[in-house]
């Protein structure tokens, strides 16, 4: 009772990152309010599927392996994972902030009368004294997501309804191995005797996931462009630049919004985080959103023709000028000044 | 065969134009402070509902919508794209809701609108990005939910065929009708004003909107009644009133804060060459690059 609950996001029987990485947090929290870490797969074929969630330190995999729970639609699925919480009461419960997480979690915290906090930057346990009535709460669960545009940052909790719900993007969180030999036991759910007929009046027809044809948590090098890149085909300095140096090409939500960049490229709170070891600003301004998204860089270097953007205050060099110009440079120094 | 659609929409503050007085103390959006937009997502919605009226004569559009009375300017707004009419509910009462009251608010005036075809909704709006209250409306209503729809493909008395846009790919779906269907930002967008239906709406109003109006409206509403916008406040939709505004809201702000960069040792440097190539040596030298 009261533990650390995680959705299990599965394409097929693969299990998404991002679940990996909230379990690892998730692990993080159960440990501190001294409690156990608990695993929710709904799915089919899920034979084994527990081995590879133990060694993020899961003591629990609850499991419906029924071959309606594949793909997923929202019904079935809302209607286990409810039953499940009804029968539990987990204290906190986290999902992936994906098509399918942000898809699910509203549901269920309508169903449980839950709070939810979308897209969380930051988890952490902390204690609560009412401004009003001088309540006091022990060991909440610290909801911390920029907001409003990314001018602000909020802390939101949930002091009176369990269990507590947020959802993180992928990336936001990092994804490790707690011990590789920890093992827990398995949960079955029988799902036949939880679901109803009326869960199932939406069919999939059809169904096409790729790939992701882009990197951008796995490379080493980010060239990101903003607004201020200024157009589409102004882009095409960054994809230069990022492939002379070996980089990926990305961009803050305002270029994807404006079309300049897929939006797959978009690094941010509401879009891919990422930690390279050289992030390169083109025409960013630095709304918390979007360094939310990339803080973390291990050096960063800013360029822009403002010289007062926010960005600048995080950036290891600032370049003030105009990119059609200093991008040029940057590529014809390498070129001449390595192999 | 005509349809009976209705529209959730919110008035949001452009999250992109952002002053200093945007927050109250208690944590709250001081919505006044700033400029006031029709969601973008929500109007992709009213689109993908005004393509379905034109294909099949005798469909409704109408828009529901919760805020302040001045909130009423996007149900005008969309009245002028092709929407039949709407419904603002406004009510200090429903100061501060999070996302869970706001959807047990619009789901009691649903009810209310009840029996209709279809319920569509933008994804998300961009003051909060959170795209909770769809899915929370849908549950509360009781009915099913598709949810980031790039385009309806097709649409009978029955039924609805929706595809969706996934991270890495997209499906098609059906599912039986009344539904909820949230519409993503890569749909169609909303076609403009139409300059009839402008005419036609421009004095389109709701009662609160009548009473501080400074001409005498009443000969032209009994003559013209389309152009009334409904009002309900709380007292019309009959609700627990533990469940509404701040009240009703699970989730509360413990603090706010405003954004500090922390200072880091930076280097400035300009277009010249000299600090272009200074940069670039620095990169190659610290193996960053190369």
């Amino acid at each position: 009772m009261n533990n650390v609950f995680v959705y299990i996001e599965l394409e097929g029987t693969e299990i998404a990152d991002v679940s990996l990485e909230l379990l690892t947090k998730g692990k993080k929290l159960a440990t501190q309010l001294n409690k156990k870490l608990e695993a929710i797969c709904l799915g089919s074929k899920l034979d084994g599927i527990e081995k590879e969630l133990y060694p993020y330190g899961v003591d629990v995999v609850h499991i419906a392996d029924d071959s309606r729970l594949t793909p997923y639609t929202t019904l079935p699925h809302n209607r286990i994972v409810c039953d499940l919480f009804e029968k539990e009461k987990p204290e906190i419960a986290l999902f992936g902030a994906t098509s399918l997480g942000r898809d699910l979690a509203p549901r269920v915290c309508s169903t449980t009368g839950s709070g939810l906090t979308a897209d969380c930057t930051s988890l952490e346990i902390g204690d609560h004294t009412d401004p009003k009535t001088k309540k006091e709460y022990k060991d909440l669960l610290y909801q911390i997501r920029p907001a409003f545009g990314g001018n602000i940052i909020a802390t939101i909790i949930n002091p009176d309804t369990r269990p507590q719900i947020a959802t993180v993007r992928e990336g936001v969180m990092k994804k490790e191995i707690a011990d590789a030999t920890y093992s827990g036991k398995v949960k079955k759910i029988d799902a036949k005797s939880i679901l109803k007929e009326e869960d199932f009046v939406i069919q999939v027809i059809e169904r096409q996931i790729e790939k992701s044809k882009v990197n951008l948590k796995g490379a080493p090098i980010v060239v990101a462009g903003g607004y201020g890149v200024g157009s589409k085909d102004n882009f095409k300095l960054l994809y230069e630049l990022a492939h002379v140096l070996g980089g990926e090409v990305a961009g803050s939500r305002a270029a994807v919004d404006a079309g300049y960049v897929e939006h797959e490229r978009q690094v941010g709170q509401t879009g891919v985080t990422v930690r390279p070891k050289l992030y390169i600003a083109c025409g960013i301004s630095g709304a918390v959103q979007h360094t939310a998204g990339m803080a973390e860089s291990a050096m960063v270097i800013a360029i822009n023709n403002d010289q007062d953007a926010p960005i600048n205050a995080i950036a290891d060099y600032t370049i003030t000028g105009d990119l059609n110009d200093i991008i040029p440079k940057m590529i014809k120094y390498y070129k001449l000044n390595t192999k | 065969m005509g349809l009976k659609i209705i529209v959730l929409a919110k008035q949001v503050p452009d999250t992109r134009n952002v002053g200093q007085d945007a927050m109250k103390s208690d944590g709250t959006v001081n919505r006044a402070a700033l400029p006031a937009i029709f969601n973008p997502e929500d109007l992709h919605a009213l689109e993908q509902a005004l393509v379905i009226k034109d294909a099949h004569p005798g469909t409704t559009v109408e828009i529901v919508t919760m805020g302040p009375p001045r909130a009423a300017e996007i149900i005008r707004e969309a009245m002028y794209r092709g929407a039949d009419g709407g419904y603002l509910l406004t009510d200090r009462a429903f100061a501060g809701s999070d996302t869970l009251a706001t959807s047990y608010t619009i789901s009691l005036a649903i009810k209310k609108l009840m029996p209709f075809d279809l319920l569509l909704s933008g994804r998300q709006a961009i003051d909060g990005d959170t795209a909770q209250v769809g899915p929370q409306v849908a549950d509360k209503v009781g009915i099913p939910q598709i949810t980031y729809a790039e385009e309806i493909v097709s649409v009978t008395p029955k039924d609805i065929t929706v595809k969706r846009r996934l991270e890495r790919g997209y499906e098609v779906v059906k599912a039986t009708l009344p539904t909820l269907v949230t519409v993503h930002s890569s749909a169609v967008e909303c076609r403009s004003r139409n300059s009839k239906l402008t005419m036609k709406y421009k004095h389109a109003k709701t009662v609160s909107e009548l009473q501080e109006a400074a001409m005498d409206y009443e000969g032209m509403m009994k003559t013209r009644p389309y152009l009334q916008i409904t009002e309900w406040t709380a007292d019309d939709l009959n609700p627990d009133s533990q469940s509404l505004g701040l009240l009703g809201s699970p989730t509360k702000v413990k603090n706010i804060e405003n954004v500090v960069f922390k200072a880091k040792e930076t280097v400035d440097l300009d277009t010249s060459e000299k600090d272009i190539d200074f940069l670039m040596r620095e990169l190659i030298a610290n193996h960053i690059i190369g």
